[in-house]
């Protein structure tokens, strides 16, 4: 098994577990064995924009220390590649590393600043387990596939922080097609959706905008409906939550609305690696276990 | 005789005012001899009770320090200040109405969504705790690991006044120990078997003993007294 | 008859504040409008993305009461697509914060429902507070 540091982030031990327990199995029929981070701090999701900020950067700096130490303690072997699911904390934690790798001034105040820990020396590449997995490549992922996912019309939902802004994302913004090339490797059958990386409203779903998230999550979802698809997948927690839960408010708003399953990419990964105990169908808010039973993917 | 003493004397700036006081006292006996007197803001003066949170700097350091008044010694050039209280507001709950399975901690508490991880809680700390990190703890609603983490926390509110997101950290560690409390650790079992023998009365007689002595016979009987020694692991019921 | 606008030194010092903490040049912008076409939000605004644009170059420091700063999500479209190069994000992300360090918190959590509290992730109240509280 190769070890890589790995960091949950906040959503994934509570709200997401499901997220979490599909991920250590997706990662564990790969060979890989995910090293938590010792003492993890919140990667302060959404990165902060403005360029006299440096505070908010010092979050996801700190988190990058603890996979230093972890080199230096011999918790992984070499391994700087900071392995992370979450598009949210990806995205936040990037871009902090690379905002101190083209500013040494700027890592120089932090280092400063956080007087408490060893230097942070920039060495650190955050990356999203999909990446993981392309650069394996996907036949690979092909290979161990023990239950193909025949008959599964799947549409990706990318939404914003795993795509934008270009140098961060893991794709094209434009024209991705990675999470198409993980349902192909699944055995799954691709649905497009015109609306796989529109805004589903993000953090809009706190205080008074819910409806506008609920209108997000009527168009995206019927987007992939429209298409044909069975369930979407994503692999952040917060749109997951936009388009899963918020969907009881959707079908309020919209009454014609039908109810989608919106699973988290490595549900789908365990289950098609024969792990669907570990898979976490439990969590979703839109059950997605009738659906598997009558495509005959799950038992009983 | 006078010169030796005058040797031993430091000279402290209380709110910017220039006192001699003898060296070696500490912080808050420093401040009494130049004549501050605390009505508030003192306690225990043993380092237990968490009232004189106080704040300084030494000679010719930027570092902005904190701690307890009573458990410091004040030094030569030191500038300080007593904080009589940090304003902080405990939200109210009813613990046996609350569902431990919600993010009750962000729910009461919602402004520790906005820790900045800047660290200047854990560096304010008289008792070394890792406020911060049962601050993250926290934010992921990791009860078990805040209440091991606060345990000794006395709520003396220096992290609070220092912090930059303005969470009451103690209040919410507070809240996050009384849920594991209720909910999550161990039931004590020795501490259910005592209730019954006392609601059993077991021990009504000693205590009616113990009534009707005078205090001469209760200072002899507590100097004579046998320390009960209790089997290991029996003490905390774990 | 065209009309002159005078850009006084209040507002020229606006502009560059702006540009100071965004970090982008605004005066490059010449009001294509792909921005607004492809804001998922643009529809809820009551100004769009380029005119956002449009009120910084003047120096018009009305952007700051307009509820569209605070409607745009940080999707980051419209800085993939901007054929100048300039990232509208940290332009709106620059409005926000000069609006927010003034010790003025735009969403008061306080006065949220508790029960509506507990159901939201973490990730929701962790990303709200670093975009709505200051």
């Amino acid at each position: 098994m190769k070890k890589f540091p790995y960091y949950p982030g906040c959503t994934l031990k509570q709200a997401a577990k499901h997220f979490e327990t599909s991920a250590i199995a997706s990662a564990e029929a790969m060979d890989i064995e995910l090293v938590e981070i010792q003492k993890w701090n919140c990667c302060g999701a959404v990165a902060s924009l403005t360029a006299d900020d440096m505070m908010h950067h010092v979050a996801p700096i700190r988190n990058l220390v603890r996979v230093q130490e972890m080199n230096e303690k011999g918790m992984v072997d070499n391994e700087y590649r900071l392995v992370v699911f979450c598009s949210m904390c990806f995205n936040v934690l990037k871009r902090s590393a690379k905002r101190v790798k083209e500013d040494a001034d700027m890592l120089k105040t932090i280092n400063d600043f956080m007087d408490t820990e060893e230097d942070y020396e920039g060495n650190v590449e955050v990356k999203h387990f999909l990446e993981i997995l392309d650069e394996i490549g996907f036949d690979s992922l092909t290979r161990r596939v023990k239950k193909p996912l025949k008959g599964l019309k799947i549409s990706a939902y990318y939404g914003c922080t795993l795509l934008r802004p270009r140098g961060i994302g893991i794709d094209d913004p434009e024209a991705p097609s990675i999470m198409e090339r993980f349902i192909e490797a699944l055995g799954g059958e691709v649905v497009d959706n015109p609306y796989k990386s529109l805004c589903c409203g993000s953090y809009h779903t706190v205080g008074g905008n819910k409806e506008l998230v609920a209108e997000r999550a009527y168009k995206i979802i019927n987007g992939a409906r429209d298409n044909g698809a069975d369930m979407m997948i994503t692999s952040c927690p917060l749109c997951a939550f936009n388009l899963d839960d918020r969907q009881e408010l959707t079908k309020k708003i919209h009454p014609d609305f039908q109810h989608m399953p919106v699973l988290y990419f490595t549900q789908i990964m365990a289950m098609a690696m024969g792990m669907e105990d570990r898979a976490g169908l439990d969590g979703n808010h839109i059950d997605a276990r009738p659906l598997l039973r009558e495509r005959k993917l799950l038992e009983g | 005789m006078a010169k030796k003493n005058e040797e031993k004397m430091i000279t402290v700036y209380i709110m910017g005012k220039a006192y001699r006081v003898p060296f070696g006292l500490t912080i808050m006996k420093a401040m009494e001899y130049s004549g501050y007197r605390f009505i508030r803001g003192s306690g225990c003066r043993a380092g237990f009770c968490g009232a004189c949170a106080t704040v300084y700097r030494k000679k010719g350091e930027y570092k902005f320090r904190t701690a307890l008044a009573c458990q410091t010694t004040a030094e030569d050039g030191m500038y300080l200040a007593q904080l009589p209280f940090v304003p902080a507001n405990r939200n109210e709950y009813d613990i046996n109405k609350i569902n431990p399975e919600k993010n009750i901690l962000s729910e009461y508490y919602p402004e520790i969504n906005r820790c900045v991880s800047c660290n200047t809680c854990t560096k304010s700390c008289p008792q070394d705790l890792d406020v911060m990190y049962y601050i993250q703890a926290a934010i992921r609603g990791d009860y078990k690991e805040v209440s091991a983490m606060s345990f000794d926390c006395i709520q003396c509110g220096l992290c609070t006044a220092r912090c930059p997101a303005e969470i009451t950290h103690y209040h919410v560690a507070q809240l996050a120990r009384r849920v594991y409390g209720k909910y999550y650790s161990k039931t004590p079992e020795h501490l259910l078997r005592r209730i019954e023998e006392i609601e059993e009365g077991k021990f009504d007689k000693e205590i009616e003993r113990l009534k009707s002595m005078n205090r001469k016979e209760l200072e002899k009987t507590y100097v004579e007294r046998d320390l009960q020694k209790l089997p290991r692991g029996e003490v905390n019921g774990e | 008859m065209t009309e002159v606008i005078q850009i006084s030194e209040k507002s020229k010092d606006f502009l560059k504040k702006v540009e100071e903490i965004s970090g982008e040049v605004i005066t490059l912008c010449e009001q294509c409008g792909i921005c607004t076409t492809s804001c998922p939000m643009a529809e809820d605004m009551d100004v769009s993305p380029s005119n956002i644009m449009r009120l910084v170059q003047i120096g018009d420091e009305g952007v700051l009461e307009t509820k569209a700063i605070w409607f745009c999500a940080s999707c980051f479209t419209c800085t993939v697509r901007c054929p100048r190069g300039i990232d509208l994000a940290k332009v709106t992300e620059a409005l926000r914060q000069i609006n927010l360090r003034k010790n003025t918190d735009y969403l008061d959590i306080n006065r949220m429902d508790e029960s509506e509290v507990e159901d939201l992730p973490t990730i929701a109240l962790v990303s709200s507070m670093r975009k709505y509280t200051g």
